[in-house]
C-alpha cells in the first residue's frame, strides 16, 4: 500500500470567541486509489480538517505530508503551486467562475500549471468533461448550467491536472438525490477505473456505505476508521 | 494569453459599462491635461520668444543708478557713516572705449554676435500731435544677427537702411499711429530740442506692443547726429552667446573686465520667468487633481469589483493561484483601464488643442496674435500616457493587494 496523504498529530485551536481545540492530534493515512469518507456530527471539525489537508489552512500544529512531500512550514507561494499540481478540490457550492464557459473553467488550473500547450489543455479538458458526461455543455457559460451540471464541471476541473488526491467537502450536499447518485457513481468510477484517491466529507449514510472506507470524527478526534493504519 | 491575463480581460469585458465609466475618468483627466499643457506651454513659448527678441543674452550698459560709495566713506573709511537719500552723480550713459570693448567681446569664442547701439527718446510729430517714442541707432546687420529683424520686417529691406543716413525702420504699431506707410517722411524732435526729418524705409513687427508701438531703428551715426554726440558715443552693447544658459556665467566676467553693468537675460526677465513658473504650477496642479479624481474612481470601482468577486478569488486560490496571481489580475485591470482611457484622453486632448489653436484670439496692442499659440510637442503626450498609467496603477495597488490577501477559507466557510 502506497500512502498518498499522511498526518501526524495535527491539532488546531480557535481563539475566537474563546480558546478551543477544534482538532485533537489527528493521525490519518490515506492510500492511493482509496475512496475515503469522513463523517461525523455537525460541528465536530470535518470542514476544518479538510481545509488543513487541502493546505489552504496553515495555522495548525503537527505534520502534513502529501505525495511524499512534507507541507509543514512551507510558504504560501509554494503551497499554491502545490495545490495546483497535486490537489483537486470540490466544494459543496459549485463555485465555478460565472463569466467563463464550462470548458474555460476546466482549463484554468491547467493553464496555471502551464505544463501543456493550450490546444492540449483544451482536448484534455474536453476529455474530462466527457468522463463527467457534460461535454455537450462545454461552451455554455457556467452560470447557465443546472446545479448537477455545475458540480460535474467542478469535478472535471478538479481532475484536469491529474491530482494525487481529490478532496470534497460535502460534494453532493447541495444536490438532489438523483444528482447525488450520479456524482457518487462518477467518483466511484474514478477510484476504480483510474485509481484516483478521494477524500469526501459527507452526511449521507448511503453515500458513505458505498465507499471504500469510512472515517468517523467526534469532537475533533478520529473515533473510528483509522484502524487499518493504527 | 496567460490565465491571469485571460481572467483580468474577462472581468473587464463582462462588465463593459463599469469599465467604460472607469476609463472615462482617466480620459477626461488626460484630455484636460493635454489641452491645458498644450495651451500653457504654447503661451509660455510665445511669450518667451517675443520677450527674448527684445532682450539680448547679455546687455552691457552704464548703470548710473548703481549704488556707489559716498564721499563720507572715502574720507572716513573707519567710521560708521550714514548718508540719507543719496542721488546719482551727473554722469553720461556713454560707454567709454565702446568700440574697443566690442572688438574684445567679438573675439570671445563663446560669443556669436555683438551689436553696439545707442538710443534716444524722441517725439514723432504727427500734425499737431507729438507721439512719444524711442529711436535706436544700430548697425542693422549686426542687430539682425541678434534679434532676427529680417524675418520680422513687414515691408522694406535691411540693406536700404544701411545705405541711407536719414532713413528709419518703424514698428507697425507706431506706423499705424502715425498713419504713415513706407516712403513717408516723419519729423522727430529730441527732448533737447533737435529736429530732423527722416524717411520711413520699412516697418517691422516684433509681436509686443511695448516695442512695436514706440520703436524705430536708424543708423548709429543718425542717432549720434540727433543727440549731437561724437562718433564714439555708444550707450549699450548687446551680445548674443552660443549657449544661452551660459549667459549668467559670462555676464559677470564682462562686468568685472569692463567695469560696466553686464546683465544676462534671466536677470532682465526675472518677472517674466516667474510668470512661466506660475503657469506651470497651475497646469500641473489642475492636471494632477483631475488624475487624482480619476484615480479615486478607479479605486472605487476596483474595490467594488473585488468585493463582488470574493467567491471567485477564493476559488482561484483554492485551485492553486497564488496571491501574486490574484494581485496581477486586478492590477492588469487597472492598468488596462488606465492605458486605454489614457489613449482616448490623448486623442481628445489633441482634438481640444487643435480646436483651441484655431480659435480666434485678439491680442490687442500688447501682443500681435490672432490665434492662441498651442504647443503640439509629442513630449507632453508621452508624459500624459505615462501619468495616466501610473495613476491607475497607483489607484489599483491597494485594492489589488487586498484581493491578494483574501483568505479563501473564510469565504468558502461563510457560504
Ligand atoms: N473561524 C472560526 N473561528 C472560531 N470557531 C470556528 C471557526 N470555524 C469553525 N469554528 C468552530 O469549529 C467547529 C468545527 O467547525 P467545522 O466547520 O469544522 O464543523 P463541521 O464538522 O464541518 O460541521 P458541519 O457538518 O456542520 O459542516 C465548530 O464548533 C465551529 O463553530
Ligand atoms: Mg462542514
Amino acid at each position: 500500500m502506497e500512502p498518498v496523504l499522511l498526518t501526524r498529530k495535527i491539532s488546531k485551536y480557535f481563539y475566537e470567541p474563546e480558546k478551543f481545540q477544534v482538532l485533537k492530534e489527528i493521525d490519518l493515512t490515506v492510500n492511493k486509489g482509496e475512496f475515503m469518507c469522513l463523517m461525523g456530527k455537525s460541528g465536530c471539525g470535518k470542514s476544518t480538517l479538510m481545509y488543513v489537508l487541502s493546505t489552504m489552512d496553515t495555522d495548525f500544529d503537527g505534520e502534513l505530508e502529501i505525495a511524499g512531500q512534507s507541507l509543514t512550514g512551507r510558504d504560501q507561494n509554494f503551497l499554491s503551486a502545490f495545490r495546483n499540481k497535486h490537489i483537486g478540490f470540490i466544494f459543496q457550492f459549485h463555485y465555478l467562475l460565472p463569466e467563463f464557459t464550462a470548458l474555460q473553467n476546466v482549463m484554468l488550473p491547467a493553464q496555471k500549471l502551464g505544463k501543456y500547450s493550450k490546444e492540449e489543455i483544451e482536448s484534455r479538458a474536453i476529455d474530462k468533461l466527457r468522463i463527467l458526461g457534460v461535454s455537450d455543455q462545454a461552451l455554455k457559460l457556467s452560470s447557465k448550467l443546472s446545479g448537477g451540471q455545475q458540480q460535474r464541471v467542478a469535478i472535471a476541473r478538479a481532475l484536469i491536472n491529474d491530482p494525487d488526491i481529490i478532496m470534497g467537502d460535502e460534494p453532493t450536499g447541495n444536490l438532489d438525490s438523483y444528482n447525488s447518485n450520479l456524482v457518487f457513481d462518477i467518483l466511484h468510477e474514478l477510484t476504480h477505473t483510474y485509481r484516483q484517491t478521494i477524500i469526501a466529507v459527507t452526511h449521507d449514510e448511503d453515500f458513505a456505505k458505498r465507499s471504500d472506507r469510512v472515517v468517523e470524527m467526534s469532537d475533533g478526534r478520529i473515533v473510528r476508521g483509522d484502524s487499518e493504519n493504527a | 494569453m496567460t490565465p491571469v491575463f485571460e481572467i483580468a480581460w474577462t472581468h473587464l469585458v463582462s462588465k463593459p459599462k463599469q469599465t467604460i465609466v472607469a476609463m472615462l475618468g482617466v480620459t477626461f483627466g488626460i484630455g484636460m491635461f493635454i489641452a491645458l499643457v498644450s495651451l500653457m506651454t504654447g503661451l509660455n513659448q510665445f511669450t518667451e520668444d517675443v520677450t527674448m527678441t527684445s532682450s539680448p543674452d547679455i546687455h552691457i550698459y552704464h548703470d548710473i543708478t548703481e549704488e556707489r560709495t559716498t564721499i563720507l566713506d572715502e574720507v572716513n573709511p573707519a567710521g560708521i557713516n550714514r548718508v540719507h537719500h543719496q542721488k546719482p552723480k551727473a554722469e553720461t550713459t556713454k560707454l567709454r572705449n565702446a568700440l574697443q570693448m566690442v572688438s574684445i567681446i567679438r573675439n570671445d569664442p563663446r560669443v556669436s554676435g555683438v551689436a553696439p547701439t545707442l538710443s534716444s527718446q524722441v517725439f514723432y510729430n504727427f500734425g499737431p500731435v507729438q507721439l512719444n517714442g524711442q529711436i535706436l541707432g544700430v548697425d542693422i546687420l549686426e542687430e539682425d544677427k541678434l534679434f532676427d529683424i529680417r524675418s520680422r520686417l513687414k515691408s522694406g529691406r535691411l540693406e536700404d537702411l544701411k545705405s541711407n543716413p536719414d532713413g528709419i525702420l518703424v514698428g507697425t504699431g507706431l506706423a499705424r499711429k502715425l498713419n504713415a506707410v513706407t516712403g513717408d517722411r516723419v519729423v522727430i524732435t529730441t527732448p533737447q530740442g533737435y529736429t530732423m526729418t527722416l524717411k520711413i524705409l520699412g516697418t517691422f513687427q516684433m509681436g509686443i506692443g511695448v516695442v512695436d508701438n514706440v520703436r524705430a531703428y536708424a543708423n548709429i551715426s543718425t542717432v549720434q547726429t540727433i543727440l549731437q554726440k561724437d562718433q564714439t558715443y555708444i550707450t549699450d552693447i548687446n551680445i548674443k552667446v552660443h549657449n544661452r544658459q551660459q549667459a549668467k556665467i559670462i555676464a559677470p566676467e564682462f562686468q568685472a573686465m569692463f567695469g560696466y553693468k553686464a546683465e544676462d537675460w534671466e536677470t532682465a526677465n526675472a518677472t517674466f520667468l516667474t510668470g512661466v513658473t506660475i503657469r506651470n504650477i497651475i497646469t500641473w496642479s489642475v492636471s494632477v487633481t483631475l488624475l487624482i479624481v480619476a484615480g479615486f474612481g478607479i479605486y472605487n470601482i476596483l474595490t467594488m469589483t473585488i468585493y463582488n468577486k470574493m467567491k471567485d478569488i477564493a476559488i482561484l486560490k483554492a485551485m492553486g493561484f497564488a496571491g501574486k496571481d490574484v494581485r496581477m489580475i486586478f492590477m492588469i485591470q487597472s492598468v488596462v483601464i488606465g492605458f486605454a482611457g489614457g489613449l482616448m484622453g490623448l486623442l481628445i486632448g489633441y482634438v481640444l488643442s487643435w480646436l483651441i489653436s484655431k480659435a480666434p484670439f485678439d491680442g490687442g496692442d500688447i501682443v500681435s496674435l490672432d490665434h492662441f499659440p498651442v504647443n503640439f510637442d509629442p513630449k507632453y503626450y508621452l508624459i500624459g500616457i505615462v501619468f495616466g498609467v501610473l495613476t491607475t496603477a497607483f489607484a489599483g495597488f491597494t485594492p489589488s493587494r487586498k484581493a491578494a490577501r483574501v483568505d479563501p477559507i473564510e469565504i468558502i466557510r461563510g457560504q
